[in-house]
């Protein structure tokens, strides 16, 4: 195992991530706003999580070829689902009486979308983005099988030649990864919550 | 795409079939285990604040490096895809159920005892109904993994639908790849579909409204 299978599923992770941020966060902001819009988005997110990770990179891989570019998009969009439900959740669950004082100090939507939902909203879009990642570090594994890297390559390496420390020593860097992921942004989220909490 | 059905047809039915059947008896498998331990969990809710984070902890590992390590163990067989994904489809039941029949209110079982009920048919007959919606979520949860991780049979030899993006890769040829793909989304979908409308039939009318 080398630090460089490290930093390329750290790379891939990350960007996939800013990616699904890029992506979600608006979505969830347009299933809040347009209620017809809502059961399609929601629809679509939900059923792309629910494929098999491999079957949807396989059917990306036909489009981008084998790489990382593969393996970016395929975990984008498979980290949609938190992203996009939790955004429209939090700005949903925003209480109304906060909504009708905003508009009636004379904001318009979109002010008091950005100045006043959006704030309140962040811890749990925040929630959304923490599974997300954790998620990602799971799925990039599959990377390594269409040409992208990362640590799933030195699992599949120890798996056919059949060597058990390989694998170990690939799961275990990868279930770290994974946890110190959980945690540290479980702590951001503690510290989001106090933040932005409206009282 | 007649071509296509002439040459891959028996073998498309044969690996979609064996597929379904890697996740059926795993999930049966898992569903059964999980709610055993699931109701002895419920029963000594110290132990959960021990056993749920452990299992997460253990969710982290990824299906593949699971089916691996079981490989080398016990070498290529079906039993050890069957083990592999029972052992991964048993956590997201095993911690809704346990969630769903602690969240179960108090009153509820004080009126059930009122009533004259032995502490097994409270279980049977008042918890389990009103921890349904959430034993159901987390069959579905299950199911869905399961077909995802099934895939992964075909890494070590073992057929399924796997099989065919494996080769469709491995070979650069889209149409496998496609062949193989197709049927696993759908699958994984209808799986889901169909759990979420059992769990809708399942759930006591009583209390159909309160679940969404």
């Amino acid at each position: 195992m080398t630090v460089d299978m490290v930093t390329q599923h750290l790379f891939m992770v990350f960007v996939s991530v800013l990616f699904t941020i890029a992506v979600g966060v608006p979505l969830g902001i347009c299933a809040y706003f347009y209620p017809k819009a809502r059961r399609v988005i929601l629809l679509v997110v939900e059923v792309l999580q629910t494929v098999p990770a491999l079957a949807l990179l396989g059917i990306i891989m036909i489009i981008f070829g084998a790489g990382k570019v593969t393996v970016i998009t395929g975990l984008l969009l498979y980290s949609l689902l938190p992203v996009v439900q939790n955004t429209y959740v939090g700005l949903s669950e925003v209480d109304p009486a906060i909504k009708e004082v905003s508009r009636g100090m004379g904001m318009t939507r979109i002010y008091s979308l950005i100045h006043v939902e959006l704030p309140i909203a962040v811890p749990l879009i925040f929630t959304g983005i923490r599974i997300a990642t954790v998620t990602a570090v799971g799925i990039a594994v599959f990377g390594a099988f269409v040409g992208g890297g990362g640590l799933g390559s030195i699992i599949y390496k120890g798996i056919h030649v059949q060597n058990m420390s390989l694998i170990l020593s690939g799961t275990m860097t990868l279930m770290a990864m994974a946890i110190i992921f959980d945690v540290v942004m479980t702590l951001i989220e503690r510290y989001l919550k106090r933040r932005f909490s409206p009282q | 795409m007649g071509n296509f059905f002439s040459l891959y047809g028996d073998r498309l039915v044969t690996a979609i079939w064996t597929h379904f059947l890697y996740v059926i008896v795993s999930v049966a498998i898992a569903l059964v285990i999980a709610l055993i331990f699931g109701a002895l969990l419920s029963r000594r809710p110290g132990w959960a604040t021990v056993i749920l984070p452990f299992i997460s902890v253990f969710q982290t590992i990824p299906g593949i490096v699971f089916i691996g390590v079981l490989f080398l163990i016990l070498g290529i067989k079906p039993v050890t895809v069957i083990i592999a994904l029972s052992i991964y489809a048993i956590f997201p039941i095993l911690k809704n159920t346990y969630v769903g029949l602690v969240e179960v209110q108090e009153q509820y079982k004080e009126a059930a005892r009122g009533c004259g009920m032995s502490s097994i048919q409270i279980l049977f007959r008042v918890e389990f109904p009103l921890a349904l919606p959430s034993i159901m979520s987390g069959l579905r949860m299950s199911t869905v993994y399961t077909v995802s991780w099934a895939v992964l049979a075909a890494m070590i030899g073992l057929g399924g639908l796997g099989d065919f993006i494996y080769s469709g890769v491995s070979s650069n040829n889209n149409t496998l790849i496609i062949a193989g793909a197709i049927p696993a989304a759908i699958m994984a979908v209808g799986f889901s579909w169909l759990i979420d409308g059992v769990r809708k039939l399942l759930i006591p009318k009583q209390i159909r409204r309160d679940v969404k």
